[in-house]
């Protein structure tokens, strides 16, 4: 799950992270109260998506008075922000964070993730921060530094230590990076976190440091110990078929192809897609029905794929180890009759009583293609999608 | 041969007497599995079925002998279970549970480390030796009793596997399902290696998905020390990055993890890597 930046720096200063002073705003009106709050000064405006590269697509913007950040405000809240993260379409923006303007003297990056190889978490560190820091991964490695971090002790100082020398700080900024780091990984832990990143963490004219922009996601399988966090979600933010799919426990993923796909099982499902775009289709969603094949859950998915206008053929692919295909058919039959499905349908699928499974779905009268294997499936749906006036 | 699982296993169920645990248990033992009794705490001292039930499985392992375990037990607790399991000292741990909240297993790996158990799984359909037995969800009626080892990050997608190996005429020695987890108990390697020492098996499916390095990894190992045939087939070619499509480890995220960096590794240490999931079957022919 993601969170906007003003709900991350939140949670990293209710755990001591330093962050700049600030608060987020949903109306023009908002913005220049809070502005003034802020001692009428010079403000930052930044547009709150679930994105990066907010910059250069004109979200963040300075603001000299209170008056001046209410125009922005205006401008801001309501506009179709698009970055090199969003896609084309890009995303509405509904808020923004009024933040007093500080100036700084140096960008650095931190970060914190799971590696995944070394089942531990990884503080990773770079003075050269404000970037994006795949470029620097991928160009000078050697300007991230990296410290694993042991559960069983946390963040060790030394090992805070070592990275605040590596990014070339002194002074009194050691303890305080020492300080912010241990803060970071506490945040981390206690949140079931799956990524920390604070890009840049600036140097401020005073010498000290500060997170000036913060990213948190955090492990979906988490969530359910965290209502907290569950509150942070913007659906504004999210696919509304995705959304009406997770109340139904559907994964689902909104592509924007013509084929559907209705799959049981993550790596099938994803090996489905890949064999439609390999017989010159494109898949339509990604849609995982889960172990329960049963006939509400059918019924769930053909609502969600049929709500998506896109769709001119659906494939079904369903490998049950002891699920019954007539059983399977008859949800599928029921399903296309109650929701009056018009689209042609391609069915595979194996288990026990494949053979009835495919009677039932050839005597129904409706539009019905079985197949036998993955390949003559997708080739099949792929067919009958492009003959679809 | 076959490796993990035989006619030695003595199994017990963790999660025997919920809906999952019941059911699977009489799939494995059905299928010739050698199924000894089951833990739900709180209900020792009962019977399910054939079986005893025990409150702990400390208490299990004393009066069946058992020596491995498959743990169908919800996500909340399935991480307690699996380290209650290593206490025990059980040699095999099979954990279906899909949905362990990521940190959680950080601490059940740090808590196997230096122990004797080995874990397969999380987010796993388990692992089935063909004629001999199964511990997890694999179903039994689509295998065949034969050489190829089959090492799979899917479940279902492992399914599609067997049954065109199965429809060849191509057996199964033993088919392991890993997880779809970003972190899990045995990975890739582990799995070659046993299939390296196993003279039961003369070549290997390997089944991969988007997210993380571990095919990567498996391909360096390949590539320095694995001389059977492999064939490997990458789920996510299509998947569009940042996105957990479905498993919680199927993410494409800060540029890594892709399906076409894993397609490449595995290439270039001569695997046989199949761009269509409906060619491995006969890529696996074409190669023995």
């Amino acid at each position: 799950m993601k969170i906007h930046e003003y709900q991350a720096k939140a949670i990293l200063a209710r755990h001591g992270v330093p962050v700049p002073k600030g608060e987020v705003a949903f109306t023009p009106a908002e913005a220049g109260d809070i502005a003034q709050r802020l001692g009428g000064g010079t403000v930052v405006v930044k547009a709150q998506i679930h994105a990066g590269g907010r910059g250069k697509g004109g979200g963040v913007k300075l603001a000299r008075s209170p008056d001046e950040a209410e125009t922005i405000a205006r401008a801001m809240i309501g506009m179709r922000l698009v970055t090199h993260q969003t896609g084309p379409e890009g995303r509405i923006v509904s808020r923004v964070l009024v933040e007093a303007g500080l100036q700084m003297t140096r960008e650095l990056y931190l970060g914190l993730v799971i590696d995944r190889a070394a089942a531990r978490p990884v503080m990773m560190a770079s003075p050269d921060g404000g970037v994006d820091i795949e470029a620097v991964a991928a160009k000078t490695p050697d300007r991230i530094f990296k410290e694993h971090i042991n559960p069983a002790t946390g963040l060790v100082p030394f090992q805070a230590r070592k990275l605040a020398f590596a990014l070339g700080l002194e002074g009194s900024q050691i303890p305080q990076a020492s300080k912010l780091m241990t803060a970071v990984y506490e945040a981390f832990r206690h949140t079931d976190a799956s990524m920390v990143e604070i890009n840049p963490l600036v140097v401020t004219a005073s010498g000290d440091l500060l997170a000036l922009d913060a990213k948190m996601n955090f492990d979906d399988s988490a969530l359910g110990r965290h209502p907290d966090l569950r509150e942070l979600r913007d659906l504004g933010e999210e696919d509304p078929l995705e959304i009406e799919a997770s109340k139904f426990s559907l994964n689902y993923i909104r592509l924007d192809g013509s084929i559907g796909c209705m799959v049981n099982g993550a790596g099938l499902a994803m090996a489905t897609m890949d064999i439609i775009k390999l017989a010159g289709g494109e898949p339509a969603n990604f849609l995982d029905v889960g172990g329960g094949a049963n006939a509400e859950q059918i019924r769930n998915a053909f609502k969600i794929l049929m709500s998506d206008k896109n769709v001119h053929a659906v494939l079904i692919n369903i490998f049950g180890g002891i699920l019954r295909c007539d059983v399977l058919a008859q949800g599928v039959i029921a399903a296309v009759k109650e929701l009056d499905v018009r689209v042609p349908i391609v069915i595979r699928m194996e288990g026990t009583n494949v053979a009835e499974g495919k009677r039932l779905l050839a005597d129904s009268g409706l539009n019905f293609t079985t197949a036998d294997s993955m390949g003559e499936a997708a080739r099949r749906v792929v067919e009958l999608s492009q003959t679809k006036k | 041969m076959a490796i993990l699982l035989d006619k030695s296993t003595r199994l017990i169920v963790q999660g025997l007497t919920g809906r999952e645990g019941a059911f699977h248990a009489a799939q494995a033992a059905a299928y010739g599995t050698n199924v000894v009794g089951g833990v739900t705490p709180g209900k020792g001292g009962t019977k399910h079925e054939q079986w005893p039930v025990f409150n702990t499985v400390a208490d299990a392992v004393r009066e069946t002998g058992a020596n491995a375990t498959v743990i169908f037990v919800p996500p909340g607790f399935a991480a307690d279970a699996i380290m209650e399991a290593a206490d025990s000292n059980l040699g095999l741990i099979v954990c279906v549970t899909e949905g362990i909240p990521t940190l959680d297993m950080m601490r059940v790996l740090t808590f196997l480390q230096g122990r004797s158990s080995r874990l397969i799984g999380p987010n796993c359909p388990g692992l089935i030796s063909p004629g001999k037995g199964k511990a997890g969800i694999i179903p039994g009626h689509i295998c065949l009793e034969g050489r190829i080892g089959i090492v799979s990050k899917s479940g279902t997608l492992t399914y599609e596997a067997i049954h065109q190996l199965t429809g060849l005429g191509i057996g199964q020695s033993s088919c392991v399902g890993i997880g779809g987890d970003p972190l899990i108990g045995t990975s890739f390697i582990d799995v070659l290696m046993l299939f390296a020492q196993d003279a039961e098996t003369d070549a290997v499916v390997m089944i991969g998905e988007i997210g993380g390095t571990a095919e990567e990894e498996a391909a360096a190992y390949i590539r320095k020390s694995f001389r059977k045939p492999v064939v490997g087939f990458i789920a996510g070619q299509t998947a569009p990055p940042g996105r957990r499509m479905g498993h919680a480890g199927a993410i494409i995220a800060g540029g890594q993890g892709t399906a076409s960096d894993k397609m490449a590794a595995l290439t270039a240490a001569g695997v046989t890597v199949v761009r269509s999931p409906d060619e491995i079957g006969k890529a696996v022919a074409a190669r023995l």
